[in-house]
């Protein structure tokens, strides 16, 4: 097994950087997960540590090798893709000899490790089908056995549970954690899916139109996100997001944001201040929005919302409230009670917002 | 269509006109459906067909203005010529050699210009070009080509120091230097399809399969040549037909001489019916043509049902 390094890595088709000055490092046995929208460079990060693509520039090193100049096959590394890429002519078991006989292992060996694969992954008796006989999940699992069998030093996997029904992709989520302990590989995950990435990850990197913009574990991003970008994209639902000002009000600083007016705790003063800036943009986590009924500490001011739609999970409910001149959802327990066009006075958590500025988008700790 | 008559009014008679007129009417909508392409090929490939088979069987050359059915007869003549024994062996021989080279260059070739290369364009039109020129054409080029001690194949050779063949007067040489012509004029139509077929492979299986350790010539074998089956059928279908019906290069270049060592199937059914005006055993010939061909493109077809499992 091996760690990934990628130093100032940039990849360009024609004018357009794909990938824009991204330095990361993926450590040994890591599970990194990359996530970002459509189109943010993440699948091209993948191909490029791959050797699919080559860099503009930068370097890639693998384990402590450079392999900016090293052909696919010899990096040792195995990819999973989005649409399986099975061979679509040879048997599920052929698919995974495949490499396996190009790299001239003796019959035995190969029949040994392709059915010891198949056993890992529940494929023994579909060892003699062609892909095309095959369930998509069932399919999912032999692009798996695939990379697997190799036993490379890194694995690749680009969106490999997009084309998975709900309920499969779930399940298949679990798996591929399992799998991943037991066989401790350096696995880099890419996918759209901020509930894969915060499941799945021991560290993500969120990327966004080729910029890395944050690399951290899990509770890191949701908890200290660096930019609204980030903040909002992790997280369902979305961070709330309101315009607001910072005032100082009887030597403590005060943050409005329409009728909403919090004190900000003394160890936030310090970083708002040095912000040098009066706008603000306030972020708000959806379970930090709750009914003043359920809660009101001292210092928290009620708002007046009314109530847009209520959204029922079965656990939770999601409240969509209108306030004087903004819009907030809430995250609330299905046990308050919460009806389209009622009112419900909610309150605050001011020591879990989050401020940004407002130009830059950049957060203010 | 259900009427509300008493059972006892409806005799089954009526009923049964009622269903017929029913039928009637929807085999008359299907007619009229067809009925553009059939007004084509009744008469200019049905009627033909079928009036090739019946005066194959009739004794009809410049002898007998009246023609006498003989049965079998214009068969037995034919298979009992050596002429005609020799026309099929360079047939197959033509066909043997002209399918599988011309499939197999094609198939390299498209492999080549797929890939990203500076002036793509240009080689791939330039292969593409033979194709386009008349046959009647490309053969009178190819006469020079040809041209003993003089034409570019013997200049060429010359370089190696040999020169001075009679290309197309030689019997041993006549076969081969029109292979040679075919397989120039065929190759870049065959490219063309197996680009198409190339071009809509998924481009991932063949990433996967250089991540797993396949270039090249294994690449090739192991993944291009199986997934383009479908192709390879359709284009073989194509290029066996074609070779069988080879004819306007033997007009310009040897009028299937010397002594027939270049004489093919079609040309030989053409001096058949209009040198030796025996339209009998002309129609044979066209009878036992049209069998070969029905035979191979069945054998061919079932082979494309089989390939298309492929395109998953």
């Amino acid at each position: 097994m091996a760690r990934v390094v990628l130093d100032r890595v940039t990849k360009k088709f024609g004018e357009v950087a794909a990938v824009n000055d991204v330095s990361l490092t993926v450590f040994d046995r890591e599970f990194l997960v990359l996530v970002g929208p459509s189109g943010c460079g993440k699948s091209t990060i993948l191909r490029l540590v791959a050797g699919l693509e080559d860099v503009s520039s930068g370097e890639i090193r693998v384990g402590d090798g450079l392999v900016n100049d090293v052909a696919p096959k010899d990096r040792d590394i195995a990819m999973v893709f989005q649409n399986y890429a099975l061979y679509p002519h040879m048997s599920v078991f052929d698919n995974l000899a495949f490499s396996l006989k190009l790299r001239r292992v003796p019959k035995q060996q190969i029949r040994q490790r392709v059915q010891q694969t198949a056993a890992t992954l529940g494929l023994e008796g579909l060892l003699e089908r062609k892909p095309k006989q095959l369930s998509g999940g069932q399919r999912q699992r032999v692009a798996l056995g695939r990379a697997i069998v190799r036993e490379p030093q890194v694995f690749l996997m680009d969106e490999p549970l997009s084309n998975l029904d709900a309920q499969l992709r779930v399940q298949t989520r679990a798996e591929l954690i399992k799998l991943h302990r037991r066989l401790e590989a350096t696995v880099i995950y890419v996918t759209h899916d901020q509930v894969e990435a915060m499941t799945m990850g021991s560290r993500i990197a969120v990327m966004r139109d080729g910029v890395l913009q944050q690399m951290d574990t899990p509770t890191g991003l949701y908890d200290r996100p660096a930019n609204m970008f980030v903040a909002g994209f992790i997280g369902s639902p979305s961070m709330n997001f309101l315009s607001g000002r910072l005032e100082r009000h009887n030597g403590s600083l005060q943050v409005t944001a329409g009728d909403l007016v919090l004190d900000l705790p003394p160890e936030r003063a310090a970083g708002a201040d040095s912000a040098n800036t009066q706008e603000v943009v306030v972020g708000v986590r959806p379970e930090d929005v709750q009914p003043a009924a359920s809660l009101v500490p001292n210092g928290h001011r009620p708002i007046n919302a009314s109530v847009d739609v209520v959204e029922h999970m079965g656990n939770e409910k999601f409240v969509y409230l209108s306030l004087a001149n903004a819009s907030l959802v809430a995250r609330i327990d299905v046990s308050c009670p919460a009806s389209a066009g009622e009112n419900l006075p909610v309150v605050v958590d001011a020591g879990k917002i989050h401020l940004f500025h407002p130009a830059t988008e950049e957060a203010i700790f | 269509m259900q009427l509300e008559l008493p059972a006892t009014s409806l005799p089954s008679a009526g009923l049964q006109s009622l269903r017929f007129r029913v039928t009637a009417g929807r085999f008359a909508y299907g007619l009229l459906l067809i009925l553009p392409s059939l007004v084509f090929l009744l008469p200019f490939t049905v009627w033909p067909a079928i009036k090739v088979v019946v005066s194959s069987l009739f004794l009809a050359d410049i002898a007998h203005p009246q023609p006498s059915f003989i049965g079998l007869g214009n068969f037995a003549a034919e298979f009992g010529n050596e002429v005609f024994w020799q026309v099929m062996r360079n047939t197959v021989l033509f066909a043997g050699f002209t399918v599988p080279l011309s499939i197999g260059l094609a198939l390299l070739l498209a492999v080549e210009v797929n890939k990203k290369l500076r002036l793509v364009g240009v080689f791939r039109t330039a292969l593409f070009y033979p194709t386009i020129l008349p046959t009647v054409g490309a053969a009178a080029i190819w006469l020079f080509v040809y041209a003993p001690g003089l034409g570019l194949a013997d200049r060429f050779l010359g370089l190696f120091g040999s020169y001075d063949h009679n290309w197309l007067g030689d019997p041993a040489l006549v076969l081969p230097a029109l292979m040679v012509m075919m397989i120039w004029k065929q190759t870049g139509y065959f490219m063309v399809f197996y680009l198409a077929g190339l071009q809509g492979l998924p481009q991932e299986v063949f990433e996967a399969a250089a991540l797993d350790g396949a270039r090249g010539w294994r690449m090739l074998r192991s993944l291009t040549i199986p997934l383009l089956s479908g192709t390879t059928v359709f284009v073989s279908t194509i290029a066996l037909i074609d070779s069988f019906q080879t004819v306007d290069q033997l007009f310009i270049l040897t009028q299937g001489g010397p002594n027939n060592a270049s004489n093919l199937l079609l040309f030989w059914l053409y001096q058949e019916g209009f040198r030796n005006f025996n339209f009998g055993r002309a129609s044979a010939v066209t009878v036992i043509m049209m069998a070969l061909l029905l035979a191979v493109s069945l054998v061919n077809y079932r082979q494309l049902d089989r390939a298309a499992h492929y395109e998953s």
